[in-house]
């Protein structure tokens, strides 16, 4: 059974964030919210395994709520 | 142009005792597609049936249209498959488009083999027309038309209906109650019995289109068109040059407005260009529901089709689930009425259509919400999945336009595949349940004798009085080593494997699937 990793892996976090920051460099609010999708639907496909992916969306929700 | 549909009108019989009372065994209520499936299907077992149906003719408009394989096999089974496949538009490709341009083309694939195609496309009222005279021709089916059934007491003997003709009213004991009066079901909801699921706020214009264009016989369906912006369309091809387009309105839109013929003609041109003439047959407009009742079964009275359940169309699944619901019970009820088996045998119905009916629900249920997106995050992901479908792959099978009907994932259908028979070819499913009976098959070896049961058996190499598999592709399918069978129930469902040998397995496995 796969299990999500929610261990710091990114070699180069800094890296990473810049990158996304980028991507959304100009884009309107509608625009970004495509390019999160795009970029959630294509690394979900990387992933390919509906145990992780179950765990980290719930993961994500339960992050939001904590935080409300 | 292809001659067209001309609606038969059908004779109302008199009441047989006008304000009287009369008894039946079986009664049918509701000759739609469903309920005349299951009278066809029980009286080929033997089994009288009264049909009553509130109207003279056939269902209005094309209605259901796609008919897939598994619901094919069931008509060849009760001897209509001909008609279909020679009447019926016969279609596997279909083509997702995405604003201008197109996003994808699928094969449905159909593997080579099989008597019948994944899909064809026919009138809901072709198949009812022929189920009419198919019921006619067994001599056992008493076609009540214009005999409304406007009460109901359920005992535990049966159910007391009043039923209304217009030559005068009388009281129909049914020993057994098939109600198959669709989904504003009068009986169920005479009997208080919820019906509970979901509306979908939104509203479709669905019309029968005459024209003679050529669009290859493939399904379209397109995401925010040009000429419907924002909303989404679908157009299938039927027979006589009839074409059925879906168009998605929105839930503001007024459903009384959007049938003015004079919109709908603006509609569809808009869609064909200015160079394809063409004619309106139909038109309705429709919002899409997914509901079912709790139990089917209460007591002597069972419910079936849409009655049962409903679905939105997307997919294709209300009618062909229908039609499995039928296939289901006939063969129980048939055996319950004949003693064959105890009443226990029906409890099969709902344990195996509920589940079925869910699976559809589920499925038809994740179709509406992607056409329908509930949320800008909703239409945000859809946009996201259809953008990528275009140029990746891997984002194609998220893009839902219907997923298209299947028989229920929880059992095995008998597969079809061709065979020879002292030389001549033959297709394997016409050797299973054509008889009416349970089907043992054995591969290389000689399937022992049970009661009841009729034994066939497959061989590698041409012999007399077997099934020759030539091309191997029977015993794959069937999943069958040398020296294995399986045993088939009445309606084509497997009930088991075991070695041909070992009789006493065999008479064990046939014994639980009549629940004995
Ligand atoms: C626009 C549209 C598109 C569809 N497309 C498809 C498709 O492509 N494929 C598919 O499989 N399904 C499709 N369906 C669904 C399909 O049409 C239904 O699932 C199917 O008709 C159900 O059959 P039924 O016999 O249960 O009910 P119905 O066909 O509704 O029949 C009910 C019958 O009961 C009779 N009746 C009602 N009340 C009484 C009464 N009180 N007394 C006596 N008789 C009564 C009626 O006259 C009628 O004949 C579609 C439906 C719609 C609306």
């Amino acid at each position: 059974m796969s299990t999500l990793s929610t261990e710091p892996r990114l070699p180069d976090p800094d890296g990473f964030y810049a990158l996304v920051m980028e991507a959304h460099r100009g884009l309107d609010e509608a625009a970004s919210r495509a390019l999160d999708a795009r970029l959630v639907l294509i690394l979900a496909n990387h992933i390919g395994d509906a145990e992780v992916l179950a765990e980290a969306i719930a993961l994500a929700r339960r992050a939001g709520e904590e935080e409300a | 142009m292809a001659a067209r549909f001309a609606p038969p009108r059908y004779a109302s019989p008199p009441p047989r005792h006008p304000g009287g009372e009369e008894a039946a065994r079986l009664v049918v209520a509701g000759g739609g597609l469903v309920g005349l499936t299951v009278a066809l299907d029980l009286a080929r077992r033997g089994v009288d049936v009264v049909l009553l149906d509130e109207d003279d003719t056939v269902s209005t408009g094309s209605r259901a249209i796609c008919f897939a394989k598994r619901t094919l096999e069931i008509y060849g089974r009760l001897g209509l498959g001909a008609r279909f496949l020679e009447k019926g538009v016969t279609w596997n490709r279909g083509r997702v488009f995405h604003g201008e341009r197109e996003a994808y083309a699928f094969d449905l694939l159909p593997e080579q083999g099989h008597e019948y195609p994944a899909f064809v496309n026919l009138q809901q009222y072709y198949a009812e027309a022929w189920l009419v005279e198919a019921c006619a021709a067994t001599g056992r089916v008493d076609l009540r038309w214009r005999h409304k059934v406007t009460g109901i007491e359920n005992r535990p003997d049966g159910a007391r209906l009043a039923v209304e003709t217009p030559q005068g009213a009388y009281t129909l004991h049914a020993e057994w109650l098939l109600a198959c009066d669709g989904a504003r079901s009068f009986l169920r909801e005479s009997l208080g019995l919820p019906f509970v699921g979901q509306v979908f706020r939104d509203r479709f214009l669905i019309a029968d289109v005459v024209m003679q264009a050529d669009f290859p016989t493939e399904r379209w369906f397109w995401f925010d068109p040009p000429f419907h912006p924002g909303q989404s369309v679908l157009l299938h091809k039927q027979p006589d040059d009839v074409s059925r387009i879906d168009f998605q309105l929105g839930w503001e839109a007024d459903p009384e407005a959007e049938k003015d013929p004079a919109r709908v003609r603006a509609r569809v041109a808009a869609m064909l260009g200015p160079k394809i003439p063409f004619e309106l047959e139909w038109v309705s407009v429709y919002t899409f529901r997914c509901r079912r009742m709790e139990r089917f079964r209460h007591g002597r009275t069972l419910f079936l089709g849409d009655a049962a359940h409903q679905v939105s169309p997307f997919g294709a699944r209300g009618g062909n689930g229908g039609v499995q619901d039928a296939d289901n019970l006939a063969w129980r009820l048939a055996a319950v009425l004949t003693g064959e088996a105890g009443e226990a045998l029906l409890e099969g119905y709902e344990a195996e259509r509920i589940p079925a009916a869910d699976e559809n629900i589920l499925n038809s249920t994740r179709s509406t919400d992607f056409i329908t997106p509930k949320n800008p995050a909703a239409r945000a992901w859809r946009e996201a999945v259809l953008q990528l479908a275009r140029r990746h792959a891997f984002a194609r099978p998220l893009v839902n336009s219907g997923r298209l009907s299947r028989p229920w994932s929880g059992q095995v259908a008998a597969p079809d595949a061709p065979v020879l028979r002292e030389g001549q070819a033959e297709w394997l499913l016409r050797h299973i349940g054509h008889d009416g009976r349970f089907t043992l098959i054995a591969r290389e070896a000689t399937p022992p004798a049970l009661p009841g049961v009729t034994a066939l058996m497959l061989a590698d190499t041409p012999r007399p009085g077997t099934l020759h598999d030539h091309s191997g592709l029977a015993a794959a399918r069937l999943g069958l080593a040398p020296g294995e069978a399986a045993l088939f129930r009445p309606d084509q469902i497997l009930a088991g494997r075991a070695p041909a040998a070992d009789r006493a397995a065999l008479a064990a496995l046939h014994a639980k699937a009549l629940a004995r």
